[in-house]
């Protein structure tokens, strides 16, 4: 690669709270347009914002949790531009006194490998409302209007699209586990915008900063960054010259446009909000939110890696979710094999929450349930499939094991001379199989075993089974 | 002691920020204003007569801080009341021209 | 004497015995309105009729008394349009807060709102999308602004009394040019929430009153913290009509060098010096002072309001509410010319001047050499007041340098109306409370008016100070002849 890539990230997160950054107005999703507004987030004339408490606390702890000093005095200022989703005209936003600098992310960029990125600042705002574009006009809905925005910029410390992914996807998780917000690009409730410049490697100075909007997801992300890294290289290998500007990712054409509106940069105007006061924080105040942050997932990676001898991806997968790695731990600590819970959680439990649509964390199947069951597995008194219709039954009456067990009379059967009965009845009525077995079709035997498992509802044990059937038919 | 500059109110530039204050001004405005303008701003140059490196500015004059409120959900405004005064609305929504992003 | 004619003191007095009903003072004060108003044009939209049926009151210590209230401050159901034709027809869907609170103790709104410059920009109520408003002592001259509406149906008994407000001088000012009482509390003391904002960090609203203790009894009311407003100080309410009592024996107050110089008129300068004669004859102890940096005052308060301004004013665009002036829909840029074209049409010349001039100390490049520095020679501006109350209790000076000028005289400069607000601009930079009371007339018989400033939060001294001085004089019983 003849360029070296210096990308960085602004997301904007907006935060988990009931009401929005400096009004009343309920934050619920999905509300009739215009059904959520008051004369503040409206900017009616003679309105006045007062800021959330939550708001502040979430956007202290984010702060904390992404290693950042925060700061001793915090103010918010005046963003002046016009639009038509900005009811003032201005946004509240903060410029010169923001609520954290300085921190840094730890990103996987693979399996052994790890990277700080920093992180320069982080503040709050508030959104904008939003705009539907018709074939006549165009609409406003301000909803959304007034709702708390966290924004993080990055350092340019990200140097390739796998990295700028990683970075997301490891901040997502960051902030799931803090339960600031939903991060789902698809609701809007994160959105991210990247800056990307190339530069040679012995050149001290930065390249053009071109600056990239409309992504959606963040596979969008990545593939608008390889695109612009290709575009920018052949450019500058023609000897020429970017220019510094804004463009937008079309992911149907899958190209990245010139944004031609913005022929001039933006004059903010920016200036202090003289209808909030500053916000000074003690050091108590600081450490109280503080002590509210739960094991971050980096953390826990590393911890179930060493402790529970998880491999890489499988710490990954189940630190990836929150009350997955909960579940798993309590799991853990009633049956202490580690492997063998993560293959129940990971293979049968998810396969059936996934069904039946339901999260981890609305799970009422206790892990003191789940464990007898895999005990019984585990000690051959059940079989796997006996089992798997156990586990449904659970989940879907939300009775114990003990009594579905019961009710099902579950014992495996483990008798030969029982079974060796049952084996010799199904070869006697099954003499075409019996025929295409010695014929060397093989699921012709497995097609045996499954009738000895019906007549024995399913209880016998099918190694024992199977052990039978190929003595009498290999005679 | 600060090099007294004298930051010009040409015509071009009263243009400049009456777009960034999308105000439209006839040539005629300009011109005037433009001239009105420079006789306030001189005015308030003898402000830089003021040595104020070491002096910080106040944007709040009141030594009050800290003024949150708790997350609890207030009534919105009924959606008749939001656009009785709208120059163009359309079902629930504001009218505006077309934007072309 | 006529129902109008008297003071809210005087009126819940006759209410409570009885012997007159709320639609009585209604009645006389609209008699009142269509004799003489054409003239004055202390009113806005007067082609609203004013009923005499009284809607339901609550009871309150204000039960039954009109209130006149200017046009920037929100009153819900009736028009609010800051005397601004980018305001057309805005009916704000909400109360201000001093509104609520008028209500709660049973006051009426009334339901004209009074004239004033637009947007609050302006010493002369001459700004006005509705013309002038007269001054009731000699119709050739200016009422004062921006609270000229209010100030000038208060003197001509067109209101009991009235609520103005304050950026730069806008309540004393008219008060002192029209011979009545006008209070600009401490920010932070009332409210602002509902009123549409001029300049954020100075703005207040004021009672502007017969005398002074009507003026304390509209502060009662109107003061007190506001969880929804941010910039609202949360003290302990007081009574600020018990507060009159008592004598002002050894109250020390400081008289300002800097105010008292060439540029003051020499007419306005005697009828202070009979003014401080009189307060020292009560026991007033003065001494010179200084408050060195005033003369920075008007160019430090002209980018900090401006650039304030410009931004508050930004809201008005056509989008969703008031005017809207469209481009053709098929134009492309058709939004930019909607937003370029309704603010041209709707504000006024002076309201356009002062959002370029705020755009101007905001914008990039600009920012350090003009805002930034105001704000820090405000800081000195300050500084100067803390240092004289550590030894004075109060400050006195003239309102203005002048008494009343006439119309157009300086509407064509606006810098030389900008220095017309020398004197009461200082307050509103420190965020002090500032009283003006009437102290007289010149010869023309124009009324001069005196200010007594106050230490943050003593609103109580600067209104025993002015209640005595006012209760030992018999300017507040004059009435302009109409």
């Amino acid at each position: 690669m003849e360029y070296e890539v210096v990308i960085g990230l602004e997301v904007h997160v907006q935060l988990k709270i009931k009401t929005k950054a400096f009004c009343g107005c309920s934050t619920e999703f999905g509300k009739p347009a215009n059904t959520q507004v008051c004369p503040v987030c409206l900017g009616f004339p003679g309105s006045l914002p007062v800021l959330n408490k939550k708001a502040l606390e979430l956007a202290i702890k984010v702060g904390l949790a992404l290693n950042c000093q925060i700061q001793k005095e915090i103010r918010f200022d005046r963003k002046n531009y016009f639009y038509p989703d900005l009811p003032k005209n201005y946004q509240i936003s903060q410029y010169a006194l923001p609520i954290a600098l300085g921190g840094f992310l730890e990103i996987d960029l693979d399996e052994n490998c790890k990277k700080n990125i920093g992180i320069r600042r982080l503040h709050l705002e508030e959104d904008a409302g939003k705009l539907i574009h018709t074939e006549k006009y165009s609409l406003v809905d301000f909803n959304r209007s007034g709702v708390a925005l966290l924004e993080i910029v990055s350092e340019p410390q990200i140097s390739s699209p796998h990295e700028a992914y990683n970075y997301l996807v490891n901040l997502k998780e960051l902030l799931q586990y803090l339960e600031v917000s939903d991060c789902d690009m698809e609701k809007g409730s994160l959105r991210c915008d990247a800056n990307i410049s190339l530069k040679k490697k012995e050149d001290l100075k930065l390249g053009t900063k071109i600056e990239l909007k409309n992504m959606n997801s963040f596979k969008a992300i990545k593939d608008a960054l390889v695109y612009e890294i290709e575009r920018q290289s052949s450019v500058l290998k023609k000897a020429k010259t970017l220019i510094q500007e804004t463009r937008l990712w079309d992911a149907k054409q899958q190209k990245t446009f010139s944004m031609r509106t913005k022929e001039e940069a933006q004059d903010y105007r920016y200036f202090p909000e003289p209808d909030l006061v500053p916000f000074v924080l003690s050091e108590e105040e600081i450490q109280k939110i503080k002590q509210e942050i739960p094991e971050l997932p980096q953390n826990k990676k590393q911890r179930f890696i060493k402790e529970y001898g998880l491999s890489y991806s499988e710490a990954k997968f189940i630190v990836s979710n929150k009350d997955l790695a909960n579940y798993f731990e309590d799991c853990f600590s009633l049956y202490p094999q580690a492997k063998t819970v993560y293959n129940w959680i990971v293979g049968s439990l998810m396969a059936e929450l996934n069904e039946r649509k339901k999260e981890i964390s609305r799970i009422e199947l206790l892990p003191e349930e789940f464990t007898r069951l895999i005990n019984q597995v585990e000690e051959k008194k059940l079989t796997q499939l006996k089992a798997k219709e156990i586990l449904k039954k659970m989940l879907d009456t939300g009775e114990s094991f003990s009594k579905i067990a019961q009710e099902e009379s579950v014992e495996q059967i483990s008798d030969e001379v029982m079974l060796n009965q049952i084996v010799q009845q199904v070869v006697k009525e099954n003499p075409k199989s019996v025929e295409d077995y010695k014929a060397g079709k093989n699921n012709a035997l497995m097609f045996l075993v499954g009738q000895v498992m019906r007549k024995t509802q399913k209880k016998a044990n099918p190694q024992i089974v199977q052990g039978l059937l190929k003595e009498i038919l290999d005679k | 002691m600060e090099k007294k500059q004298n930051y010009s109110v040409d015509v071009e530039k009263v243009k400049y920020i009456a777009h960034l204050a999308r105000i439209d001004l006839k040539e005629q405005e300009l011109i005037l204003l433009s001239s009105q303008l420079k006789k306030i701003l001189d005015f308030i140059d003898q402000l830089k007569e003021l040595d104020v490196e070491k002096v910080p500015p106040t944007s709040h004059v009141l030594s009050l801080k800290n003024v949150l409120r708790e997350d609890m959900p207030q009534e919105s405004l009924p959606l008749d009341e939001t656009l009785k005064n709208a120059p163009q609305f359309k079902d629930n929504f504001f009218v505006v021209p077309k934007i072309i992003e | 004497m006529e129902l109008n004619q008297l003071t809210a003191f005087q009126l819940l007095k006759l209410l409570k015995e009885g012997s007159i009903a709320c639609e009585d003072i209604i009645s006389s004060l609209k008699e009142r309105i269509q004799k003489i108003d054409f003239q004055i044009n202390a009113y806005v939209r007067k082609d609203k009729d004013i009923g005499l049926s009284v809607p339901y009151i609550k009871e309150g210590c204000l039960k039954g008394i009109p209130v006149a209230i200017k046009d920037n401050i929100a009153t819900c159901f009736l028009p609010t349009e800051c005397c601004s034709r980018i305001l057309k027809g805005f009916i704000p869907p909400y109360d201000a807060t001093v509104i609520k609170r008028l209500k709660s103790e049973g006051a009426l709104i009334f339901p004209l709102k009074t004239n004033m410059d637009e947007f609050a920009f302006g010493s002369s109520t001459e700004n006005s999308c509705f013309g002038p408003t007269r001054n009731p002592w000699n119709l050739e001259y200016v009422v004062g602004g921006s609270s000229g509406g209010s100030a000038a149906a208060v003197a001509a008994d067109e209101a009991i009394f009235a609520l103005g407000t304050d950026t730069g001088g806008s309540i004393r000012q008219p008060a002192s040019f029209c011979g009545v009482v006008g209070f600009k509390p401490t920010y932070g003391r009332v409210s602002r929430f509902g009123l549409i904002a001029f300049a954020s960090s100075l703005d207040v609203i004021g009672p502007i009153t017969k005398d002074v203790y009507d003026c304390a009894l509209l502060l009662n009311i109107i003061s007190g913290y506001d969880p929804c407003d941010s910039t609202s100080v949360e003290i302990p309410t007081k009574d600020f009509t018990q507060g009159l009592l008592g004598d002002i024996k050894g109250i020390k107050i400081g008289l300002p060098k800097e105010y008292f110089i060439e540029g003051l008129d020499r007419e306005v300068k005697e009828r202070i010096e009979e003014a401080v004669a009189e307060l020292k004859k009560l026991g007033v102890v003065f001494q010179e002072v200084s408050l060195p940096h005033t003369k920075y005052a008007v160019a430090v308060y002209y980018i900090i309001a401006t650039a304030e301004a410009s931004s508050n004013l930004a809201r008005f665009d056509g989008v969703q509410y008031g005017l809207r002036v469209d481009a053709s829909s098929q134009e492309k840029d058709a939004l930019i010319k909607m937003y370029k074209q309704t603010r041209k049409e709707g504000f006024g010349e002076e309201a356009k001047r002062r959002i370029i001039l705020g755009t101007f100390a905001l914008a990039h490049g600009y920012y350090e050499a003009y805002y930034l520095r105001a704000q820090k020679v405000r800081t000195l501006i300050c500084q100067d007041f803390a240092e004289v109350f550590k030894e004075c209790d109060c400050i006195l000076t003239p309102t203005s340098p002048t008494a009343a000028f006439k119309l157009k005289e300086k509407i064509d400069d606006p810098l030389k109306m900008y220095l017309s607000d020398i004197f009461t601009i200082s307050a509103n930079l420190a965020g002090l409370p500032a009283i003006s009371v009437p102290c007289g007339f010149t010869k023309k018989g124009l009324p001069v008016g005196m200010q007594i400033l106050g230490k943050p939060f003593a609103e109580e001294t600067i209104l025993k100070v002015a209640y005595n001085y006012e209760q030992h004089t018999i300017w507040h019983k004059q009435k302009p002849k109409l």
